[in-house]
Parts: structure tokens; C-alpha cells; sequence
């Protein structure tokens, strides 16, 4: 077992894990943080994107240990004294979800698409998400939503 | 003066925001393997690498002694659990073949990905490692991977039926005998095509995961799944288990998509369930996504034989259709009956006399069982007769969207009698295809089209249409009885008005993606003029809701939704009485509008549902013999199928030197009569179309000559991600459905069925210049450019050098 230490949503998790314990399952199951989703087992589908020091990564690309002294956000710390981030309220409005599995990953893929590139066309929108699947809303309202939120609406 | 103040508003109609996003935006919503179980066991399952081998021992010794390994079974162990084998509730014919099949295969396996062992642990790491260790001596036998070999015989998978041929179910309908014989004799133009509706993987983003708690003291159990069907299988488990069914309690929490294939009632389920009570524990499984692409039913696989007949102005004449199905290893819950779901709608939505003649025979594969895919038989239909209009418009060298007017039933025909003897309850079909043709541009694309598609262009435009009916929203429970389907079409509902006006609404349908916590609401306020927010909707927990048929082939609004509005309908009923009473008035002069009963003519003398609803909590002054509280509850069987229809039109860009087809515009016009939401119904239809879309141009279950499938996992299985599907144009006409008191239709399916033969008449439009008659899906960059190659052939290649 090896000792870790990680910010996850402002609180600080000192843990021990095994060496090959995922990032995402160590998310899910030893902090209980259950909002990151599990879609694939070939880092496809992008369910389990989290921001690590402020970039989304796909949590099942790496290890545990490897966040070892970094700062992570999942979707449980989206949203800020009981208000959704403009992210999710811009998938709510724009009905950008539907069974809702895949969208953690994709409000998270999305928010961190913005903060690299404010102001994207709908061809950056959909290039930006590529690593992201849904089966569900055929993508439509998904970058609609994240073209609404770039544009404040 | 006073202005008009606005009219009476309803929620109806409305994009009502979806209550469901909150939770699901924030990570709330709990998905069955969320739950957090103290003391379960984590079960996994091997399974056969092998397509079809004899099990000659499994030794589960090294698993036993493997860290933190509780138990582990082979299908022998655990054979005297079953009171029945798997459930098939579609028997289609007499005399189907079914061959006897348990959650854990004995003697066989039949498909890679066949559970020959389950390992139960204390943690899903230890079990995992310790499935790994379990040793079991295959004898592999030869595959059965192609229907037309299956059919054979040549190699028989189940060696007492005798036979790979499960059913072959007819439907020939003739005006007078012999009529489609002869009007093929007679035909001016003739098509025969062969299309081949290749397997898909559903991929609902979220894996299948099962928790079965044995609870204490007496025996329940709760099962918790992702599953369409809590209902269902509930019924399955109690029959194929042998257990009380009022001591199983199904629950389906968030539900991660479904597609049709959450629609089953699976192994994993049954053996968690049987374990759970055999060791006194719970039991949970979580399906890896590999694991699912093997283990979870598969949709399409089938090779149809259309053949149209038509006169000298295109008019058809006779239908002819030879079907042959892949059914996989095994029977599944509904997949007999997936082919028949279709076998009504191979005229499509065209005019034809008493002319058709279908069969379909099935057969077993050693690949992984199929079941319904989103669409189940209709996509596979829409797209063999919209496919073979086109053809029938090449060969007479007509545009293909004039030979379909030709066709259409017309408006003013309905409600139409169709040659099968179902009656399409309303339509308009000239509408919607004029105005998917508005907002495609379609003589604009064609006068484009004449000006790019030019000797030496490599760049070519295409534009391709597909006009559908869809048959859904099942179903009369009488019909289904004349199919043989061993289960009702009806749903339930029951509207409970609380002491305080709040409203609590329980239905049997089992959303999982739809939206329907929201529609449903919208449905209820405007019944009982109350606001949406004053409506709870319970659902997907039998404890709950224990009446229901669930949620599949877009039924759950024209006939779960009007089995609420149908409730609603008897709470006002019973209201009135107490309104009545209270008001000293005749319950034939009070009128209920906006949530109020008032005496007309006297609008002072009224009294709100929130006053009736608190009268009949107290009972202290209701008529005699009323009983208190006020609650109904509807169990609505529809006197037809739902008949949502509609044209789209796509338009795209094919790239001779690479094959890539680029869409560049996709149009689709749907009418689902009234829409609840068009929010929720938008998105349906975007969802759809692009499921349809990568039928289309992406997705296939290739498997080699062993059966092995060699794209099993999301690399290289090609769900398309958003860089690769355009946006989409939506339109829509609004038919109310003369059937239901909502006038609405199903809305689920509607964007699949059109959009893969759109696609690929677009496809083929844009080559056909060049000699390309046909298409297979997927039309991948490959198929696409050897299809070119094929047909400008090699002398045409050297010439253009």
C-alpha cells in the first residue's frame, strides 16, 4: 500500500491505496464521490473526466499514486454555495442530457474546453469533446449547451 | 375598456425544463453500482473465449484459495437453482425452436462471452483476479457465424432441436390467390434487392450492474438493476427462480440508457438473485464495457430479399419479402418477435392493394443473442422498403421523391385499412415530406448536384429521403395475443391527491433517459390545474409502483402518459361528487377549470381542488357512501398501435479518392401528433437520428470466421463522438392521434428509422452517376471507395488516367 495526499474538491484526503488502484476507482470508492462515472475500460469514453490541477483528464488514465500532492475537481465540486456552475445550468437549459451517465464527464470536459479556448466554434466545440461519448442527446444539445454557456447566455 | 386578459394557459405544449437534470448534473443521481452495500459480494463471471466448445471440466480450485474468494460455481453447481430456463415471452409460432438455456451454461458453450463460472468475493479487485484463475478445458467445436451457413445446417449448434432454424413465421395477404405472383407477371417495373442489416452493439453508456439484498426477516429480497423492464422482471425472476413474487422487490435507480438493451431479463440478474439467497449476503456484478459488448444483447442481423412490383406509372403493386434473422445462440426475452415487429410496415407508408407476401425464418448463430435495438424491426423495415423505393426510381429513371408521392397514402384516406389489416389511425404524409423538402432545399440541392456531379469531380452531392410510419406505443394487449407475445400491451397509473393539493403521480413506466418525471407532470398539472412543481411521479420501484409494463418501443406517453391523464379523469370524477356535495349544487352544473370546480353561471359558488382534496382527508362531510381520500387508479390498454410518421431528408458529400462521406445536412420531420414537451421530444429525435446516422456510416459487430468479434471494445467499436455527426435540422407537423384523449404518439424510435435509409439513398444518390447501385452499411471511407471501384471497374480506371 502507498500513502497519498489529495485535494479533492477543497477537502484534503490523506489515503493509502494499492499501486494499481485507479484514479477513478480510488474517486468512487474510497472517497464515495460516486458522481464520476465508469463507461468504458479503454479510457473511449471520457464518463470519468475530472479536472487534475485544473485540466480534464479522463480519471481512468491514471493511477492514484500519481495524483499524489495535486488538486482535483470532480463533479460533486461544481457547483459553488448551492448554484450550479454555468455549465450545468447551460446543459439544463439547453437540454443537453438524458440518461445523464454520460454528463459528469462531459460538463467537466466542457468547462475545462472553455477555460483553453473562451470563445470556440461549433466545430472547436465538437473537436473539443471528441473524447467524450454520448448515446443519448446525438450531441446537439450537448454543443449547444457548451456554445451557450461561452456565450453567457 | 379592460384588455383581454391572456386565455386559459396550459403547461401542455411547453419546454418545460427536465426536473431529472439537476441530480444527474451534480452527481446526486445514484446508478445501481453507486449504491453503497455494506457486507455484498462481488461477483464476476467467466466467461467462454470460445464461440462453440464443449466444456470438458472447470476447476475451480486455485479461484477457492484465491485472497478474499468467498465462493465459486460452475453452471452444474448451481443447476438445481432454476425452477425454469431463461425466459423467451415471445413464442412467435407453434412450433419455435427454444433451445433450454440457464445463466451459467452446462455441457456448451455457445457464444464468446457464454458465463461458464461465476467467483464471488469480497471485493470486485479480489474477484476479478481470482476469475482469472479458474481453469476450464474447452473442446472447441466449429463456429456458426453466417446466417445463410446457419441455415444450412452444415454445422448444427444445438443438437437436439436438430436443426439452427428457430421459426419461420408468414404473413401473405392477397386479394385474390395468386394476386402477388401475378402482379409480378404483370409488373411494368421490377426490383428485387438484398440488404443486409448488419448486428450493432447498443452501447447505452452505462454498463449493465445488478445488486441483489436479501433483506432480513422473511425471506424478501430487493434487486436492484439497470434495467428498462423492473416490471417484467420481476415476473421472469419469480418463474425462472421459483420464488414468491410478492417477497422480490425490483428497483431500477438511475438508469444509464437503454436502447432495447436493458430490455432482457439477464443471467447476471438470476445469479446474483439465486446467490444472494443461497449464501445469505448480497450480491453485486458490474459489467466492464468489454464485457458488455459480448454479454448484452446485440441488435439487427438480418439479410433481407425486397422485391417490389409496380405499373408502368410507378405504382406499387405487390410487396414480396424473404427475411432471415440472427438470433444468436439463444433465445431472449423478446427477439423472436423483433422481425415481426417490422413484418407490418415493409410497404412502408405507401398505398398498396391486397398484394403482399412476407416471411421471415430464423436462425441461431454462435454469436451473442440479439434483441430489440432502438427501432426493433422497424428501422429494419423502413430501411429495406425506402431503400428499394430508390431503386425502383433508378430503374425508371424518375426522381425518387416524385415516385414516393405517387405512393403515399393520402391524407384524406385516413384512418387507413393498411392490406395487413392494421388500421393507421391518422397521417400526412404529403406534409411532412413537403416540408422536410422546404427545409432540405431539395430542388436547390438538385440543381447543385447537377452542377458538381461532373466527369472527373471527386467531390460528389447526394441527397437522399426516407418517409416512415412507425407502428409503436404497444399495444392493443388482443393484438399481442395474436402474435403470440406472452404479455399485455396495457400500463398502469395511479393519481393520489394529497391532503395539501401536492400531488403524487405512480406510473409503470420505467424511464431511463426520457424525461418522463417532467412530461409526466406537465400532463397531470394540466389535467388538475395545478403547477407541474405540485406533481411527484414514482416510478421504476414495484414496492411502489408494483403494476407496469415498462418502458421499450416508444409506448410510454400514448399509453402510460394517457393512463394518467385517464386517472386524472377519475380523481375530477370523484371530485365533482364532493364539490357537489359541499356546494349544495348538481354535479352536471359544475364546471372544473383551472384546478377549480364552480357552479356555472354563479363563478362565485366554486370551491378548489386544494379545499376537496383536504375535504377527503378528514372525511367529515362527504356524500354518503363516498369513500375518503381522493385517488384513482387507470390500467389503459389503447385500442391500436400509435402511428407517429414522418420524412428525412439528408444530404452529403461524398470524396471519391478516400470514400469519406461527409453530412452535410440532415433534415428530419417528424410528427408524433401533440407534443407534451418539445424540449424532451426534440431531443429524442436528435438522439435518434444520429443512432440511425451510425448504423449508417459507422457501426458493425464484425466478427471472424470463429466468432470472435474483433471490435469488442469502444477503440474500435465506433460510436461517434461529436466531431464526427453534424448538427441537425428538425421540423415537425402536428397529426393528433384520434386514439388517445392526448392525441399524442411515440416519439422514442421515430429519428432511427429514418435516418439510416436517408443516409444511405444520400449516399448512393451522390454514386449512382458512376454505376453504384447499392450501398452496404456501414458505408465506411472502405466500403465507400470499393463500391466506386466496383463499379467504374478497372477499364474506367485506367481511361480516367
Amino acid at each position: 500500500m502507498v500513502k497519498i495526499c489529495v485535494t479533492v474538491n477543497g477537502t484534503v484526503h490523506e489515503s493509502e491505496v494499492e499501486p494499481r488502484t485507479l484514479l477513478v476507482h480510488y474517486i468512487r470508492e474510497v472517497l464515495g464521490l460516486t458522481g464520476t462515472n465508469i463507461g468504458c475500460d479503454t479510457s473511449s469514453c471520457g464518463a470519468c473526466s475530472i479536472h487534475l490541477d485544473g485540466e480534464s483528464v479522463k480519471s481512468c488514465t491514471l493511477l492514484a499514486v500519481q495524483a499524489d500532492g495535486r488538486t482535483i475537481t470532480t463533479i460533486e465540486g461544481l457547483a459553488q454555495g448551492g448554484e450550479m456552475h454555468p455549465m450545468q445550468q447551460a446543459f439544463m437549459q439547453n437540454h443537453g442530457l438524458q440518461c445523464g451517465y454520460c454528463t459528469p464527464g462531459m460538463v467537466m470536459a466542457a468547462t475545462s474546453l472553455l477555460k483553453e479556448n473562451p470563445s470556440p466554434t461549433e466545430q472547436e466545440v465538437r473537436t473539443g469533446l471528441e473524447g467524450n461519448l454520448c448515446r443519448c442527446t446525438g450531441y446537439h444539445n450537448i454543443v449547444k449547451s457548451v456554445l451557450a454557456c461561452a456565450a453567457g447566455d | 375598456m379592460t384588455l383581454v386578459e391572456d386565455g386559459p394557459t396550459t403547461v401542455l405544449g411547453t419546454r418545460l425544463l427536465r426536473r431529472e437534470d439537476p441530480a444527474l448534473l451534480t452527481g446526486e443521481a445514484k446508478f445501481t453500482n453507486d449504491l453503497v452495500v455494506p457486507g455484498a459480494l462481488h461477483m464476476v463471471v467467466v466467461r467462454s473465449p470460445y464461440a462453440h466448445a464443449a466444456i470438458a471440466g472447470i476447476d475451480l480450485d486455485s479461484a477457492l484459495a484465491a485472497p478474499g474468494v468467498v465462493a465459486a460455481f460452475t453452471g452444474a453447481d448451481l443447476a438445481h437453482l432454476w425452477a425454469a430456463p431463461m425466459p423467451c415471452a415471445w413464442p412467435v409460432t407453434t412450433d419455435m425452436k427454444n433451445p433450454a438455456h440457464y445463466p451459467l451454461a452446462t455441457g456448451k458453450a455457445c457464444y464468446v462471452g457464454d458465463g461458464v463460472a461465476v467467483v464471488l468475493a469480497t471485493s470486485e479487485v479480489a474477484a476479478r483476479d481470482a476469475a482469472e484463475l479458474v481453469d476450464v478445458r474447452y473442446e472447441p467445436q466449429a463456429a456458426v457465424v453466417d446466417l445463410e451457413d446457419a441455415l444450412s445446417d452444415r454445422i448444427v449448434i444445438h443438437p437436439d432441436l436438430g436443426t439452427n432454424k428457430s421459426y419461420q413465421w408468414d404473413l401473405k395477404i392477397e386479394g385474390t390467390p395468386g394476386q402477388v405472383d401475378q402482379a409480378f407477371a404483370d409488373a411494368a417495373y421490377k426490383v428485387s434487392e438484398r440488404y443486409v442489416q448488419q448486428r450493432l452493439i447498443p452501447i447505452a453508456m452505462e454498463p449493465r450492474a445488478v445488486c441483489a439484498v436479501p433483506q432480513p426477516f422473511g425471506g424478501d429480497l430487493t434487486l436492484y438493476s439497470t434495467t428498462q423492464v423492473p416490471h417484467i422482471l420481476k415476473v421472469m425472476t419469480a418463474v425462472t427462480l421459483g420464488m414468491p413474487e410478492h417477497q422480490l422487490r425490483v428497483i431500477a435507480p438511475a438508469v444509464g440508457g437503454g436502447f432495447g438493451s436493458k430490455l432482457n431479463v439477464y443471467a447476471e440478474e438470476l445469479l446474483c438473485v439465486a446467490l444472494a439467497l443461497k449464501l445469505g449476503r448480497p450480491v453485486r456484478w458490474n459489467e466492464t464495457r468489454s464485457e458488455n459488448a459480448v454479454a448484452t444483447t446485440h441488435g439487427r442481423g438480418q439479410i433481407q430479399h425486397i422485391e417490389l412490383a409496380a405499373d408502368a406509372d410507378g405504382k406499387l403493386t405487390a410487396v414480396r419479402v424473404r427475411l432471415l434473422a440472427d438470433m444468436g445462440a439463444y433465445l431472449q426475452l423478446v427477439a423472436p418477435g423483433v422481425p415481426l415487429l417490422g413484418a407490418f410496415l415493409y410497404a412502408g407508408v405507401y398505398d398498396l392493394p391486397l398484394a403482399y407476401d412476407f416471411s421471415c425464418t430464423s436462425v441461431f448463430t454462435t454469436l451473442t443473442p440479439t434483441d430489440a435495438y432502438r427501432g426493433a424491426g422497424r428501422p429494419e423495415a423502413t430501411y429495406a422498403i425506402e431503400r428499394a423505393i430508390d431503386a425502383l426510381a433508378d430503374t425508371m429513371g424518375i426522381d425518387p421523391m416524385e415516385l414516393r408521392q405517387r405512393n403515399f397514402i393520402r391524407k384524406e384516406q385516413f384512418p387507413y385499412t393498411a392490406m395487413t389489416g392494421l388500421v393507421y389511425d391518422s397521417g400526412d404524409h404529403e406534409a411532412a415530406a413537403a416540408k422536410a423538402a422546404e427545409l432540405a432545399d431539395y430542388a436547390g440541392v438538385r440543381r447543385r448536384q447537377a452542377g458538381q456531379n461532373v466527369p472527373g469531380a471527386t467531390k460528389l452531392l447526394g441527397i437522399g429521403q426516407a418517409s416512415y410510419f412507425e407502428m409503436c406505443g404497444l399495444a392493443p394487449s388482443r393484438v399481442l395475443a395474436s402474435l403470440n407475445y406472452s404479455a399485455g400491451g396495457w400500463e398502469a397509473a395511479t393519481v393520489r391527491v394529497l391532503p395539501t393539493n401536492k400531488i403524487q403521480v405512480v406510473t409503470g413506466t420505467a424511464p431511463h433517459g426520457q424525461g418522463h418525471e417532467t412530461s409526466w407532470s406537465m400532463i397531470v398539472a394540466d389535467k388538475l390545474g395545478v403547477s407541474p412543481a405540485d406533481v411527484d411521479v414514482l416510478h421504476s420501484d414495484t414496492a411502489i409502483a408494483p403494476l407496469g409494463l415498462d418502458t421499450y418501443g416508444s409506448r410510454s406517453l400514448p399509453v402510460g402518459g394517457v393512463a394518467i391523464a385517464m386517472a386524472c379523469d377519475k380523481v375530477i370524477d370523484k371530485a365533482r361528487k364532493i364539490a357537489a356535495h359541499q356546494l349544495e349544487a348538481d354535479e352536471a352544473d359544475l364546471e372544473f377549470v383551472g384546478g377549480t370546480f364552480s357552479v356555472k353561471g354563479s363563478p362565485d359558488k366554486a370551491m378548489p381542488l386544494a379545499a376537496i382534496a383536504f375535504e377527503a382527508f378528514t372525511a367529515h362531510n362527504l356524500p354518503d357512501g363516498l369513500e375518503p381520500n381522493l385517488e384513482a387508479h387507470t390500467t389503459y390498454d389503447p385500442p391500436n398501435f400509435s402511428w407517429p410518421f414522418g420524412t428525412h431528408i439528408c444530404t452529403v458529400e461524398v470524396d471519391t479518392e478516400t470514400g469519406q462521406v461527409e453530412v452535410l445536412q440532415y433534415v428530419a420531420v417528424d410528427d408524433c401528433g401533440v407534443r407534451v414537451n418539445p424540449l424532451i421530444v426534440e431531443g429524442q429525435v436528435h438522439g435518434g437520428v444520429i443512432q440511425g446516422l451510425a448504423q449508417a456510416l459507422f457501426e458493425e459487430a464484425v466478427h471472424d470466421g470463429d466468432g470472435n468479434l474483433k471490435n469488442g471494445s469502444l477503440i474500435e467499436y465506433l460510436v461517434p463522438a461529436a466531431s464526427e455527426v453534424p448538427s441537425l435540422t428538425l421540423g415537425h407537423t402536428v397529426t393528433p392521434s384520434p386514439t388517445n384523449q392526448l392525441g399524442v404518439k411515440g416519439i422514442g424510435e421515430a429519428g432511427t428509422i429514418g435516418a439510416a435509409p436517408a443516409v444511405i439513398n444520400a449516399v448512393v444518390d451522390a454514386l449512382s452517376h458512376l454505376g453504384v447501385r447499392d450501398m452496404p452499411m456501414p458505408a465506411s471511407p472502405n466500403t465507400v471507395w470499393a463500391a466506386i471501384q466496383s463499379a467504374i471497374g478497372p477499364a474506367s480506371q485506367g481511361a480516367s488516367k
